[in-house]
């Protein structure tokens, strides 16, 4: 580490102000605080703050809790694959066939993310700081493994210029950017972002076929359009079914939900009144499923409400997307009442409009547009109650 | 005795010429510091609207240029005689005329486009730039300004129209005016690389193309930018 730390104070010269390299400032300065913690020294004894928790180390654990679902989703690729092809697969294989279709995406997410950043942030002479690294990670997670990877990037630009950098950058945006870059592939693509023949890699070499009555549909599909489906409500909870690449496995998801829940990172509260909101409109749709017009339709709104909770991509959303400290409500009483919408939205989209299984996607959106406005409202009840009370106690 | 009563001789004006610098600016102006879209933000909706493709989009520029010109110059005209309390009836009756006119042409001869505008060439009469010109402008100046400045303000909406649909029938169709212009080779299902994107066709695409045409002028421009 000594090593490192002395290369790069011996670069620092060539970008402070005046060194040749001035201009890129903004890029030493994002590689050399992301390695260390910038030189503020403090003194062993006393009362000093030797550390606190910034925006890197909120980064890195998330993407920590997300490491989880990307595993399982490497090895769910591979594991989908041979499936489809009727091969028996070791799970070596099926992991490093998954590794090899999954981290093109990964790669190419953080390629062009962080040179878009990187880009603008020379431009403008901003500091570079990390609002990127956790958006790179969650973009490859929530597509389809085929999306050919052009498509891709321009997702990741669009979700980095339009979602972000136009409102001012890390921590301003109103939108969260991983799903932005999900929205925009799947009205700019739909062909490859949606239906049945995305999901499940079926690439097949000379002397392989795919299996008869082979269906690459997802659980959600095949609900929407027979109101049935194949797939248990186990193969659903570990995650063994076709989907995007990350949002399968809820056990998987549940792990990264326990660090971001043990780190504080994530608000329990969101979670949990996403999770309440679900199951909500879950228990409503059971309720009224008689009622509903056609017979696909019945069937699909009398799905247990804690199946819903585990299909597609509901657990994913609510963990790692509505958590978004930046994008979400920041009041206690409004993650309650955000969450909770997420979650009633989300089901009732994916249930209603067949067109857009993915409900929890846009119900996120649509939350996040409207979260500053219940904040306003949740701020503004409290200082009414406040004056109340003072004009209640008589004392002015 | 009728050399007292010699009237006041007129103060000698010097005779403007017609494209002085002050009348060539109520022609450029709209181009840039002054656009009816991108800076006084007016005419969104038929800018959403009618940008997929650029052929209705031209139909469509070229029906705001007739009417914001022949609209601006009759009112001008009339600007005197016009009881100030009910100026805005007048305006309207002016301009819904013209803009039946309109929509009877395009009725007539270009019968495809007329549908697919359907009922944007109507709603031109709504259009807050023309009552907007003629509120601000025509009441207000002789006939010729009243034409420069018509012309100059449909022009500057009708090239951000045609701005937008260029970008959003290239990317969203692959094609310019109906013709093809991305190779067929080129796209995914004929074993190319590429796809159309379908999200341009979506009115909220054609919101951000407006944006960030606003963005790029700002950067150029920067005394627009407001504190």
């Amino acid at each position: 580490m000594k090593v490192l730390h002395n290369f790069l104070e011996r670069l620092k010269p060539n970008f402070e102000k005046g060194g040749k390299l001035a201009k890129y400032w903004p890029v030493y300065d994002g590689f050399a605080t992301f390695l260390f913690v910038p030189g503020h020294p403090v003194h062993r004894g006393g009362a000093h703050i030797r550390d606190g928790i910034d925006l890197k180390r909120t980064m890195n654990t998330v993407i920590t809790a997300l490491i989880p679902a990307l595993l399982f989703g490497m090895w769910n690729t591979g594991y989908q694959h041979y499936l489809a092809l009727g091969i028996d697969a070791t799970f070596l294989e099926q992991f490093i066939f998954g590794a090899i279709k999954v981290l093109p995406l990964v790669i190419v997410s953080y390629a062009v993310g962080l040179g878009t950043e990187f880009f603008f942030c020379v431009i403008r002479g901003h500091q570079i700081n990390e609002g990127y690294l956790v958006s790179g990670m969650l973009i490859p997670l929530i597509m389809p493994v085929d999306l050919p990877l052009w498509m891709l990037a321009l997702s990741v630009i669009f979700a980095v210029v339009i979602g972000k950098e136009v409102f001012g950058g890390t921590g301003m945006n109103i939108f969260n950017p991983a799903l932005l870059a999900r929205a925009f592939a799947f009205f700019a693509y739909p062909a490859y972002m949606s239906g049945d023949t995305v999901w499940v890699n079926v690439s097949t070499s000379a002397g392989q076929a795919v299996v008869d009555g082979f269906s690459g549909a997802t659980a959600l599909g095949t609900l929407a359009t027979t109101g049935t489906t194949v797939f248990s409500a186990w193969d659903a909870f570990v995650g063994t079914i076709p989907g995007s690449i990350g949002e399968t496995s809820v056990i998987a998801i549940l792990l990264g939900a326990g660090i971001l829940l043990f780190t504080g990172i994530g608000s329990w509260r969101i979670m949990l009144s996403a999770l309440l909101g679900g199951a909500a409109m879950g228990l409503i749709f059971n309720a009224v499923a008689p009622y509903a017009l056609s017979e696909v339709q019945q069937q699909f709104m009398a799905v247990p409400y804690w199946h819903q909770l585990i299909l597609g991509g509901f657990a994913f959303g609510i963990v790692f997307m509505a958590t978004d400290p930046v994008s979400g409500s920041q009041t206690d009483t409004g993650k309650w009442i955000y969450g909770f919408l997420i979650g009633f939205l989300a089901i009732m989209i994916r249930v209603f409009n067949p067109a857009y299984p993915e409900g929890v996607m846009l119900a996120i959106l649509f939350m996040n547009t409207m979260a500053p406005l219940i904040d306003h409202y949740v701020v503004q009840a409290n200082v009414k109650r406040r004056k109340n009370r003072i004009l209640s106690q008589g004392s002015i | 005795m009728a050399d007292v009563l010699e009237k006041p001789k007129a103060v000698a004006q010097p005779k403007e010429p017609l494209f002085s610098k002050k009348n060539r600016r109520l022609i450029s102006d709209p181009f840039n510091d002054n656009n009816p879209i991108t800076i006084q933000v007016l005419g969104i909706c038929s800018a959403l609207a009618i940008t997929v493709k650029l052929y209705p989009a031209l139909v469509m520029a070229i029906s705001v240029v007739f009417v914001l010109v022949a609209a601006n110059v009759i009112v001008s005209l009339m600007r005197n005689m016009i009881p100030n309390r009910i100026r805005i009836i007048v305006q309207l009756v002016v301009v819904a005329a013209l803009v039946a006119l309109v929509d009877q042409v395009l009725k007539a001869f270009v019968y495809d486009i007329s549908k697919e505008l359907s009922v944007f060439v109507g709603l031109i009469i709504t259009n807050c730039i023309i009552m907007g010109r003629l509120e601000a402008f025509a009441l207000g100046n002789k006939p010729w300004r009243a034409f420069l400045d018509g012309l100059g303000n449909a022009i500057g909406y009708g090239v951000i129209l045609i701005i937008v649909a260029f970008f959003r029938e290239l990317l969203g169709s692959g094609t310019l005016f109906g013709i093809q212009v991305i190779p067929d080779a080129w796209y995914m299902v004929n074993g190319g690389f590429y796809s159309n994107n379908g999200f341009m066709l979506l009115p909220p695409m054609a919101l951000i193309v407006v944006g960030i045409i606003i963005w790029v002028q700002r950067s150029r421009n920067t005394k627009l930018i407001e504190e």
